[in-house]
C-alpha cells in the first residue's frame, strides 16, 4: 500500500514539483485546497513558494489555517512544511510587514544577513544541512550531504531545541525543524536529488 | 562555509527544439528538451536554465503545457524564462514546476513588474535576465528582445535597479561573447557583481572549463551557465565542478 500524503495547496505554490516527487517516492498524492478534506489525512506536506503574507492571506481565506492548526492539536499527524511551508509553521515573520503564521513551533521568521560580502543575499544553491540530533527524517542520508536552497529569510525557533538541522552560512541558520510530529525544512527535499528523496521517502515511512 | 558554487547548463528552446547560437545569431538545433532533461537529471546537475528565446519576438505568452510536461522530468532546481510579461505567467511557471522565473525584456520596459513579482511570490524566485552587448569601443549595453534591440542603459546601472526593484538574482549573458568558446566577460562579470549584492550567474563564452574559474575568481560571479560547451564538445558538467575542485572552489561533486 502506498503511503497517502495530503498536499495542501496554499494559492501560490510549486505544488507539481511536490506531487511529482512523492509519486517518484513511491507516496499517493492528494492535493486540496478543502479544509474539511484534510480531516482525511494521513499525513501532509504544506509546501510553498511565494511571500508569507501572500500565502497566509490564501490560508486563511480558504480556513486552511484555522483547519490545520485545529486538526494539527487533535491528531499527531507527520507534518512537513518545505521552504516557505516551513516558514508557515513560525509564530510570525517580518516579511514586507508583520505577518502572523500557523504558530506549530513557536518562533520568527527573519531575514538572513551575513557580514561576509562572498554570502549573497538570497541564499540560492546548494548547501549542507548538519542534523543537531538523530532523527527518523534525516535516516540514512550521510552528513554534510547538500540539499537545494532558495530563500531570503530563516525561521529562528524560539526553543532551540527545536532545531533540528543546521547550515554553517550566514552565520548559522535553521535546515531543518522539529518538534515532535511537526516537521519542516528550509530546503526543497523535492529538488535535492538523491538526499532530497530519501528524506521524502524517511516522511512517508514516519 | 559559503553557498556551493553552481554550474548550471543552459538550455534554449526555440519552436522546433533545443538550438544555440553564435552572438544570438545563427542558431542551429541542438536536439530534445525532454532528453536533456533526462540526461541532466541523471547527471545530478546543480540547476538547469530553460529559456524559450522566440516568445517575446514572437509576441506570446510562455508555454506552460511544455515546461509543465519538462518539470515532470526534471528533479534539479530549474530556472524558467521566455516570454514572462506578467504576474499571471510567473505564479503559471512556478505552478508547473519552475523554481525561478527569469524576465528579461519586460522587466526592462515596466520594472515595477519586479516588484509586483517580489511581493507576491518573493524576491528569491525573480531572476532578472540581462543581455550585455559589448561595442568596440569597450561600452556596455543593455540589449532586449532576445538580444536585438539596443536601449542605451549600463548594465550596471539596470542590475542596481533591478536589485533594488526586488530581483533575487541576475543572469548575466554578454551577448558578444555567446556561443564564441572564447570565455565570458570578466570585467563585466565583476562589475555587476561589485554593484550588487544578490547572486549573479555569468553566462556567454564558455569555452573550456579554465574560464568558468576565471569568471569566479576575477569576475565574483556566484555561478556559472554554460551551453555551449555542453552542446558541442565533450565536456561535462561534472568534470567542469572536478576541475574547480581542484582550484579550490567550493563545489558540489
Amino acid at each position: 500500500m502506498r503511503s497517502s500524503v495530503t498536499i495542501i495547496n496554499s494559492g501560490v505554490c510549486n505544488l507539481d514539483s511536490i506531487r511529482r516527487a512523492v509519486e517518484e517516492c513511491g507516496g499517493r498524492p492528494v492535493v486540496t485546497d478543502d479544509a474539511r478534506e484534510l480531516e482525511q489525512a494521513d499525513r501532509i506536506i504544506l509546501p510553498g513558494v511565494g511571500s508569507f503574507g501572500a500565502a497566509m492571506k490564501a490560508m486563511n481565506e480558504k480556513g486552511l489555517a484555522a483547519g490545520l492548526r485545529h486538526l494539527l492539536a487533535k491528531r499527531s499527524l507527520p507534518f512537513l512544511g518545505i521552504c516557505l511551508g516551513m516558514q508557515l509553521m513560525a509564530t510570525k515573520s517580518l516579511e514586507f510587514g508583520d505577518t502572523e503564521g500557523l504558530n506549530l513551533i513557536p518562533g520568527d521568521i527573519v531575514p538572513l544577513n551575513s557580514n561576509d560580502a562572498e554570502d549573497r543575499i538570497p541564499h540560492i544553491g546548494w548547501n549542507t544541512a548538519l542534523p543537531t540530533r538523530e532523527s527518523p527524517l534525516f535516516r540514512g542520508i550521510d552528513d554534510g550531504r547538500d540539499f537545494y536552497f532558495v530563500h531570503s529569510y530563516r525561521y529562528a525557533p524560539v526553543d532551540h531545541a527545536d532545531v533540528l538541522a543546521e547550515t554553517p552560512s550566514y552565520g548559522k541558520f535553521a535546515a531543518a525543524v522539529q518538534h515532535g510530529h511537526l516537521m519542516g525544512v528550509q530546503f526543497h527535499p523535492e529538488k535535492s536529488q538523491r538526499a532530497g528523496f530519501q528524506l521524502l521517502r524517511n516522511f512517508l515511512a514516519i | 562555509m559559503p553557498v556551493k558554487t553552481r554550474v548550471m547548463p543552459t538550455l534554449l528552446f526555440s519552436n522546433v527544439g533545443l538550438v544555440k547560437g553564435v552572438k544570438f545569431d545563427s542558431w542551429r538545433r541542438t536536439g530534445s528538451a525532454l532528453q536533456a532533461i533526462k540526461v541532466y537529471n541523471m547527471r545530478e546537475v546543480d540547476e538547469l536554465v530553460f529559456l524559450d528565446i522566440r516568445a517575446t519576438p514572437d509576441m506570446r505568452a510562455p508555454d506552460f503545457a511544455q515546461v509543465d510536461e519538462l518539470a515532470d522530468e526534471c528533479f534539479m532546481p530549474m530556472t524558467v524564462g521566455g516570454g514572462v510579461k506578467n504576474t499571471d505567467h510567473i505564479g503559471g511557471l512556478l505552478g508547473v514546476g519552475a523554481d525561478k522565473v527569469a524576465i528579461n525584456t519586460a522587466a526592462f520596459e515596466r520594472p515595477k513588474l519586479i516588484e509586483e513579482g517580489a511581493r507576491q511570490f518573493g524576491a528569491q524566485c525573480i531572476v532578472i535576465s540581462i543581455d550585455a552587448l559589448r561595442h568596440e569601443d569597450g561600452k556596455l549595453e543593455v540589449m532586449t528582445h532576445c538580444g536585438t534591440r539596443r536601449t542605451g542603459k549600463d548594465p550596471v546601472e539596470w542590475a542596481k535597479e533591478a536589485e533594488a526593484a526586488g530581483a533575487g538574482e541576475i543572469l548575466l549573458t554578454s551577448v558578444d561573447r555567446d556561443g564564441t568558446f572564447t570565455g565570458y566577460d570578466v570585467a563585466l562579470t565583476r562589475a555587476v557583481s561589485d554593484a550588487v549584492r544578490i547572486p549573479v550567474i555569468a553566462s556567454g563564452g564558455c569555452g573550456k572549463y579554465e574560464h568558468m574559474a576565471e569568471v569566479l575568481r576575477d569576475g565574483k560571479a556566484a555561478a556559472v551557465a554554460a551551453a555551449s560547451i555542453f552542446h558541442f564538445t565533450e565536456q561535462t558538467p561534472r568534470e567542469a565542478k572536478l576541475h574547480l575542485k581542484a582550484q579550490g572552489f567550493n563545489v558540489r561533486v
